[in-house]
Parts: structure tokens; C-alpha cells; sequence
């Protein structure tokens, strides 16, 4: 298989939660847009970065993949099998391909289990493990392969560091061989120094592994280190969705541009040269999008038709689209 | 003539592994109307070196055991508590990394900035909520007429900490301490909050010291960097000479750890191997000696913070070394 494989196909796909109120008749009065239509591919053996400000969207989109809640409308295809109205039974064996590592190191592993019942878990729940010794063998090639020793398998996740309990995370997603692994803002937990180690270990192992990956943070410069291409998100939406080096080169949307402004390069001399372009506000409520475009009442170039005519997603060639009407032709 | 000098500060708390030295040993002089950044990783001693100079260490279980903090003349250390509350607030405010923990959820955000201006200026109250409304505009909070009468909740992140800036800038400080004060925000605002408590602090030729983890901010907003690591400063100079030349393993193994938006993606990284330093149990001399791929017999014993050039100091016994290797 020479050419290259897509590994997940998202189409349109919409997660709204209700917004419910009522003291005696709870009645729906609203929605949050979370997800509000979102569309992109992501082939074998790349890491597509998902990046965007709180609110826009991008890990209800990562949740929704796994169909870890529920999807309002639109389509999710894992390996050409359209997964988007599958139940829990038919979602099981999927979950084995599909796995997801979480933000916070300490919170999603268990204090009460030891680190090989973490890991070993699910060759358990999926019946992998034939015996004790196929067990504990995997167990071990796992520690293994992020970097952990095989002793550190009797231990409890408090004996551990920020730094290697991501590790154990790890670990446990690779378990049962995914093809596709989600990590949600997998280092913003982490001290400066530990990240780095974090983000080498995910390359390596995508490099061995052939792995796929859905890298989901807020940390732009870390998003498009490890990513290939990158989308950026906001307000439920992808404004634009560029390979890596054409991102910072030339981004195209104002946000996209504002974002890449606000991050600071830690070089003095570059910082003085720089120009400081700060766009004003915030994010709006999900539940109460600005119409038009989203970004419209905090862009710097907004235009009359912004305000009422929502862009479409415009090809731009070479693996690059925009959402804005700037690009219109 | 320095305005802050603080000199050997030692700060430390009881916990049940015995007494864990918190800050040691850190001295740093600022002068007015300067921005340093204190830069570190959780446990490097940055925030209780703050809080340290105002005196906001919970004591049991936290002290300051030695050292001298010599504002403006005298030394805060040795002030009376109603002393050491006149400035509280006053002559040096205190920014929060979690704008909502710091206010007050059940009083008004304008009473809360009018308050400091009530207390150490005498300022009658109805007066006091005038100059409320005219520094939440300063900070170019929306509406800040009408959101004087409006509770902490009502606002958002960014806003927030908008009004913590206003509440600090209430009595026109000569200082301005800021302990991660835009971390818990988005990019986008974080960049907002920065360039304008940038703006304030220099408006007023107020001093600000910025404690931060992130590097990039340092680069952005910094005159003069101190970088701590397990309790003690062990490099400290201008932020130009600091980033152009670091003269400390440390400081230039996290240089090479944080991806770079300016550089080629797809690179690796060369993280720093191990994790920080437990303060509960540092290694004997060097604190960072376990984790230096040039640590050798000497890093057993503590390099002390020495002058590697004349505004530029280094705690590496190797500091002349590595001066020579940085820039290839």
C-alpha cells in the first residue's frame, strides 16, 4: 500500500448539547454549537494538529471521533466504515483501532491500580492476553517502548512524575495496536522542560509505529512542531487547514494571522523586530454565535458581507482551504 | 539606586518530609520602572519569592528564614504588620495567576478596586468609585461605567483580570508583582493582558516583576530575567544577553526544549532528560547536576551565583565554558 491511505474521513460533522431551563418543565431554550460542521481527512502515518482558543470546538470534535458523545449530525468514516451511527456493541471492536490520550496525567489514571493493571487493562477487556506470561510480556514491551522500566510495573501512579505518568498514558493507548491515536492537549499538563521528552516520544513512536495522529492543543508553536498539517478552529468551526510550513509562512485567515501574532517567539531580537498586532475581545458564547462569519466581530479586516454571509470553505490549492471572504474570487 | 533589592532570601515550609527550602539563598535588585521576569518550572521557587516579598506566606507551615527585602529604603522584613499593610496594595500591588480565586465573588468589582483607594489614599467612598470607573476604563474594560455595579462572575477571563489590573494600578504602586497573570487565559487575551499591563506599568514608570514559565513571554516583555531552578536563581542578566548568550546548562537546555513558531517544524526537540528537582529531597551541590550532561565531581559541591561577565550572572561551575560554545 503505496498510496497514501486515508485513515479517517470527517464530513459536516455537528455535536450541538442543549441548553436546558425550567424549574417544573425543563424545556430546551437553546443549543451549544459546539462542533458546527466540521470537515477534514486525516491519511496514515500523519499527525493532523487541531488548534484553537477554549470554546472552539476542538476537543468535543476529538470526543465525538471516538463517539464518546454523541453526534447531532453529519459523518465520521474510520477506515472507509462510516462509524457515525454506530452503537456501543458495533463501537468496541472500533475503540481498539482508535484510542486517545488525555490532557491531564493525574487525573486519568486510576490511584488505586498499579501501573501493569493500567496498561494491561485493556488486553483484558478486549481478551488479548492468552495467560499471566503473554500478559505481563506485553506489559513489558509496552513500559518498554516509552521509555519506562519494566519493574516500574508493580508501582502506583503517584510514584510517578507528570512527565512519566503521560508515559503510562501512552502506554495504555498503545496497547492494543490503535491505528489512530487522538491526544488531547497531551502536554500543556507538563512542566517546559518535561514536554519536549513528550513530544519526542510521539514522533519516535509514530515513526515506529506507523501511527496516526489527532493532536489536539492550544499551544500553537507545540501543535505545529509535532503536526503536518494543522487546522485551525474556532467557534465550532475550521477557519483554515494548511500544511505545517505554509501555516506560519503565509496564513491566510485573520485569525489564523491573529493567533501567530499573539504567541511570542522566545528570541529578544526577534520580539523587538516583530510586529505586535493584538486583535481585541474574546471569544463569544457558543450558544450565541455572531452571525455571518464567527470571527467577524473581532477581525481587523471585516467587511459588510461578513456580517451576514457565512464564508464557505474555499480550496485554495496545495493542500490549503480558508473559510473567508477575503479569498472569494 | 535600586528600588527592590532583595538580598539571600531564604524562604522555607514544615511538611511532613521534614523542612523543604522553598526559596534559598535568592538575592535580585530591580529598578524603577523595570520589567524582570522570574522564570521556572513548577517547584523552581518563583511564586514563593513573590509572595515572599510581600510577606504573604502562610505561616505555619511557610517562613522566611533569612535574608533582607529592601524596598524603597527599608527593609519589609522587619516592618510592623500594620507597616507592611500600608503597602500591601499600595505601594506594591499583587496580580494572581486566577483572577477569580483573587476576587471577591460577592462584593462588585468596583467597590473592590475602590477599596485599596479608600483605605490608603482616605479617599471618600463615592469618590473612590469615580476613580473605579476611570481605571477599568484605563484598562479598556467595555462599558466600564456601567460595569462597575457588575459582580466577578459576570465577567469573562480576560475581564477580569482587566479588573485585578485596575485594582493594583488603584494606588499608583512603584511596584507591580504579577504571578503568572495571563497562564489560565487564551492566547489571543493572554496577548492582550500582557501588552497592557506593559503599558500600564510603563505609563506610570512602575517596576514589574513578571513571574512566568514561558519563555516566550520573557522574550516579549522582559528587560532583565532571573531563572530559577530548585529554590535558587542560577542565572540572572538583560534578556538580550540572557537568550543570545545563556550561560547557565539549564537555561539553555530549556532554550533548545520549546519549539520555536520562527523555525523549521518537523525538527526534534533535545529535551532535558529527567524531571525537576523533588525540593524535599535536592541532590547535595548543584541542583540540576543530575540532569547536566556536563555535570562532573565538582557539581557536588553548590556553585555560588558568580559574575561571568559584568551585568551577566551564572551558578555553573562551567559558566566560562559555556559561554564559548553558545552561538556555534
Amino acid at each position: 500500500m503505496s498510496v497514501p491511505e486515508t485513515v479517517l474521513e470527517v464530513r459536516d460533522l455537528k455535536v450541538h448539547f442543549p441548553v436546558m431551563a425550567g424549574a417544573l418543565v425543563r424545556k430546551q431554550v437553546g443549543s451549544v454549537k459546539a462542533v458546527d460542521g466540521v470537515s477534514f481527512d486525516v491519511q496514515r502515518g500523519e499527525t493532523l494538529g487541531l488548534v484553537g482558543e477554549s470554546g472552539c470546538g476542538k476537543s468535543t470534535t476529538g470526543l465525538a471521533i471516538l463517539r464518546m458523545i454523541d453526534i447531532t449530525s453529519g459523518e465520521v468514516k474510520f477506515e472507509g466504515e462510516d462509524i457515525s451511527a454506530y452503537d456501543r456493541s458495533r463501537m468496541r471492536p472500533i475503540r481498539r483501532r482508535m484510542q486517545m490520550v488525555y490532557q491531564d496525567p493525574f487525573g486519568s489514571l486510576n490511584p488505586r491500580m498499579k501501573v501493569s493493571e493500567i496498561v494491561g487493562e485493556p488486553l483484558e477487556v478486549h481478551g488479548l492476553a492468552s495467560n499471566r506470561a503473554a500478559y505481563d510480556t506485553r506489559v513489558a514491551s509496552l513500559l518498554d517502548m516509552v521509555g519506562l522500566l519494566p519493574d516500574m510495573a508493580d508501582r502506583y501512579p503517584h510514584e510517578f512524575s507528570g512527565g512519566q505518568r503521560q508515559r503510562i498514558g501512552i502506554a495504555r493507548a498503545l496497547a492494543l495496536e490503535p491505528s489512530l491515536i487522538i491526544c488531547d492537549e497531551p502536554v500543556s499538563a507538563l512542566d517546559v522542560s518535561i514536554q519536549a521528552q513528550v513530544v519526542n516520544l510521539f514522533q519516535e513512536l509514530q515513526e515506529r509505529l506507523g501511527l496516526t495522529y489527532i493532536f489536539i492543543a492550544h499551544d500553537l508553536a507545540v501543535v505545529r512542531h509535532i503536526s503536518h498539517r494543522i487546522a485551525v478552529m474556532y467557534l465550532g468551526r475550521i477557519v483554515e487547514i494548511a500544511p505545517r510550513g505554509e501555516l506560519y509562512a503565509k496564513p491566510l485567515h485573520p485569525y489564523t494571522q491573529a493567533l501567530l501574532a499573539a504567541i511570542p517567539i522566545p528570541d529578544p531580537e526577534v520580539e523587538a523586530t516583530r510586529p505586535q498586532q493584538i486583535i481585541i475581545g474574546e471569544v463569544p458564547s457558543a450558544m450565541r454565535p455572531p452571525p455571518g462569519c464567527r470571527f467577524h466581530t473581532r477581525c481587523p479586516r471585516v467587511m459588510d458581507v461578513c456580517k451576514s454571509v457565512d464564508p464557505p470553505m474555499r480550496d485554495m490549492g496545495g493542500g490549503r482551504a480558508v473559510a473567508c471572504h477575503l479569498y472569494e474570487a | 539606586m535600586s528600588l527592590l533589592s532583595v538580598r539571600n532570601l531564604s524562604t522555607e515550609f514544615r511538611t511532613e518530609r521534614g523542612v523543604v527550602k522553598a526559596v534559598d539563598d535568592v538575592s535580585f535588585d530591580l529598578a524603577a520602572g523595570e520589567t524582570l521576569a522570574i522564570v521556572g518550572e513548577s517547584g523552581s521557587g518563583k511564586s514563593v519569592t513573590a509572595m515572599s516579598i510581600l510577606r504573604l506566606i502562610p505561616n505555619p507551615p511557610g517562613r522566611i528564614s533569612a535574608g533582607e527585602v529592601v524596598f524603597d529604603g527599608r527593609n519589609l522584613l522587619e516592618m510592623s504588620d500594620a507597616e507592611i499593610r500600608a503597602i500591601r496594595g499600595n505601594r506594591i500591588a499583587m496580580i494572581f495567576q486566577e483572577p477569580m480565586s483573587s476576587l471577591n465573588p460577592s462584593l462588585t468589582v468596583g467597590l473592590q478596586i475602590a477599596e485599596p483607594i479608600n483605605l490608603h489614599r482616605r479617599t471618600p467612598w463615592a469618590a473612590a468609585m469615580d476613580k473605579a470607573a476611570e481605571l477599568l476604563a484605563r484598562v479598556r474594560l467595555p462599558d466600564a461605567k456601567s460595569r462597575v455595579k457588575a459582580y466577578p462572575h459576570q465577567f469573562s477571563g480576560g475581564m477580569r483580570q482587566r479588573a485585578m489590573i485596575a485594582m493594583a494600578l488603584a494606588c499608583q504602586p512603584q511596584l507591580i508583582i504579577a504571578d503568572e497573570p495571563t497562564t489560565a487565559l487564551d492566547v489571543t487575551v493572554q496577548a492582550q493582558i500582557l501588552a497592557l499591563l506593559k503599558e500600564v506599568t510603563r505609563a506610570a514608570n512602575s517596576a514589574l516583576i513578571l513571574i512566568t514559565h514561558d519563555l516566550g513571554v520573557v522574550a516579549r516583555y522582559a528587560d532583565r530575567v532571573c531563572v530559577m531552578y530548585g529554590g535558587r536563581i542560577v542565572e540572572a542578566g538583560p534578556a538580550r544577553e540572557i537568550y543570545a548568550r545563556p550561560r547557565h546548562p539549564y537555561t539553555i537546555g530549556l532554550m533548545a526544549s520549546v519549539p520555536r513558531l520562527d523555525q523549521e517544524a518537523g525538527s526534534r526537540l533535545v529535551p532535558i532528560e529527567g524531571s525537576p528537582p523533588n525540593l524535599a529531597n535536592l541532590p547535595p551541590g548543584c541542583a540540576f547536576a543530575p540532569r547536566c550532561r556536563r555535570a562532573a565531581d565538582i557539581c557536588r559541591q553548590r556553585p555560588m551565583l558568580v559574575r561571568s561577565t559584568p551585568d551577566h550572572l551564572s551558578a555553573c561551575h562551567f559558566h566560562a565554558q559555556l559561554s564559548a560554545h553558545v552561538g556555534t
